[in-house]
């Protein structure tokens, strides 16, 4: 199983939502993060007083799938995502130990 | 000017020749004039307009401007500054400002200063009761809401510090002390200080908005910064709200310019004109200049210098032409974007919300340049001849209400704060004063 984390722009998410589904995922957990990287922020100007916002806001998807999922899932994330310009995003991956569904307690593949 | 009024309601009886109803306070200067109901009815809706400048109208205008965890303590502030200074104003306010008691033309002595007591708990105000054409009790009502926008006005300069017990001992001493002795000394008739010098202030750029700025920044300094100003940002949390509130304060200084006519005239009409014009020209001159320097226009901007020519037309509105409330309103507009990006960070005084960049530069603008433009050679309505003549006697007016403003305003913010403490402690600044004064928060949500 993997673990997928993926930054993406927040109006992109309902696509990327749709994108999962259509993978045949299940489930996943969306969180407001804020960040930066190769997009740098904005300033900001009131009254003369200038701020500079180096954190932009971006959504934090979370996604964990079975092993032959995971291109698919990856591809869904990547097209929904993309807008083609600086800012879209990245796509982390990382090995899942263990799942467990807390009301069955069924484990691994059977949980996602 | 509204020390002229006397003559304007004289013409009216003359044409009128009605039964006047004789005020008894008013009985031995000036027989009074027959009861009109334009005016009256013009002066009740022009009262609640000018209520509308401080409830809803500032509290929007600066509760849009400071960080979401003080929007609450603004808004309190403002309704709660209403509040208090009705009664006061029910109690001795009234008195204090327009009791004309003792006074007569160019005899200089204490009650040029202040008024007598003879009104203290509104003695004498019955339903018959009269000011010029207008019943005394609309004229109370009128002059109320003026007593209540200028304490107001002051409580940007000290936003997101200042505790609520001490606000409130210095709007009611404030208001007592300097705000009180100034409306009486410009606007209670002959035998006031500065309405006897010839200072023209048709509504309030002296009293009201000289005297408010030039308090704020004394309360600032007071006061001192807010924790991490300038390095932390503290940017607006909704201009929307701040747009709402300049849009309601823009509508409400119709009752505040025009209403100063007190009767519903060709003065009224002109001065609501001249309003409309300078504050138009104030927000285009303020935005003009960002856009050359900042290379954007902005929200904050637009509204920031409507505002500005709000306040510099005030003094000017009876006697300024459609031209020169214009030319009035760029200069206005143009410099208080100055005093507010440029000033303020170069001496680094934290005047939060800009009440001494807005309020008293555009006011000091408005006073001096409204005796020039009051000439008839500048298209004016006024009787000045000369025009640097009525400047020096505008720069007098301007220039007694900076000092008198300023230390005064010194004397009872050292005051409170030696005894009472003026300002919240660091940790309550942190988590804001909606929560650490008031135990609420504006925004719940999810």
């Amino acid at each position: 199983m993997k673990w997928i984390t993926a930054i993406i722009k927040p109006f992109t998410l309902d696509d990327v939502r749709e994108a999962l589904s259509e993978a045949g995922v299940q489930g996943m957990t969306v969180t407001e993060v804020k960040g930066f990287g190769r997009q740098h922020g904005h300033t900001e100007l009131y009254r003369g007083a200038e701020y500079v916002v180096d954190f932009l806001p971006k959504l934090k998807i979370e996604v964990a799938v079975a092993d032959d999922r995971l291109e698919h899932a990856i591809e869904a994330i990547s097209i929904a995502a993309r807008t083609g310009k600086i800012g879209d995003g990245k796509i982390f991956v990382g090995e899942l130990e263990q799942a467990i569904r807390i009301r069955t307690q069924e484990l691994d593949a059977d949980a996602l | 000017m509204r020390s002229k009024r006397p003559t304007l309601g004289c013409t009216m009886l003359a044409i009128c020749s009605g039964l006047a109803l004789c005020s008894p306070a008013f009985a031995q200067t000036t027989p009074a004039p027959a009861l009109n109901s334009g005016d009256t009815a013009w002066m009740i809706v022009a009262s609640m307009l000018v209520l509308m400048m401080t409830i809803p109208g500032a509290a929007l205008f600066y509760g849009g401007m400071v960080r979401a965890k003080n929007l609450l303590s603004v808004m309190m502030q403002c309704f709660a500054i209403t509040a208090l200074v009705t009664v006061l104003w029910m109690v001795y306010g009234y008195s204090l400002a327009f009791s004309t008691e003792g006074m007569s033309a160019g005899v200089v002595n204490w009650h040029s200063m202040v008024g007598g007591l003879n009104r203290v708990m509104l003695a004498g105000l019955t339903p018959t009761s009269q000011y010029q054409t207008v019943p005394e009790s609309v004229f109370v009502m009128f002059q109320l809401t003026f007593a209540i926008i200028t304490p107001a006005l002051i409580i940007g300069a000290f936003a997101e510090r200042m505790k609520f017990s001490a606000m409130l001992w210095f709007s009611g001493l404030w208001l007592t002390f300097v705000y009180l002795p100034m409306a009486h000394m410009v606007w209670s008739g002959p035998g006031s200080l500065l309405g006897d010098l010839g200072v023209i202030d048709f509504a309030g750029g002296t009293v009201v908005h000289i005297n408010a700025g030039i308090a704020g920044l004394v309360a600032c300094l007071v006061i001192g910064r807010r924790l991490g100003y300038p390095q932390t940002p503290m940017a607006p949390h909704n201009l929307g709200y701040t747009v709402i509130g300049a849009s309601l304060l823009w509508l409400g200084w119709f009752g505040f310019n025009a209403g100063s006519a007190v009767a519903a005239n060709g003065s009224a009409g002109m001065a609501m004109l001249v309003t409309q014009i300078a504050t138009a020209a104030a927000a285009i001159g303020w935005v003009a200049v960002e856009w050359i320097t900042h290379k954007r226009a902005s929200v904050l901007g637009i509204a920031s210098g409507a505002v500005a020519g709000l306040v510099a037309v005030t003094p000017a509105a009876g006697t300024a032409g459609p031209g020169g409330a214009l030319v009035l309103g760029l200069i206005a507009g143009a410099a208080c974007f100055f005093s507010a990006t440029k000033l303020k960070r170069r001496f680094g005084y934290d005047d939060s919300l800009d009440v001494f960049g807005v309020h008293a530069i555009a006011g000091i603008i408005g006073a001096l340049l409204t005796g020039p433009l009051a000439s008839p050679k500048l298209g004016g309505f006024g009787t000045v001849t000369s025009l640097f003549g009525q400047l020096w006697i505008q720069a007098k007016g301007v220039g007694f209400t900076i000092v008198w403003s300023a230390v005064l305003s010194l004397v009872i913010l050292k005051l409170l704060d030696r005894t009472i403490g003026l300002r919240v402690d660091a940790e309550q600044e942190q988590i804001g004063l909606d929560l650490a004064e008031h135990e609420e928060r504006a925004y719940n949500l999810s």
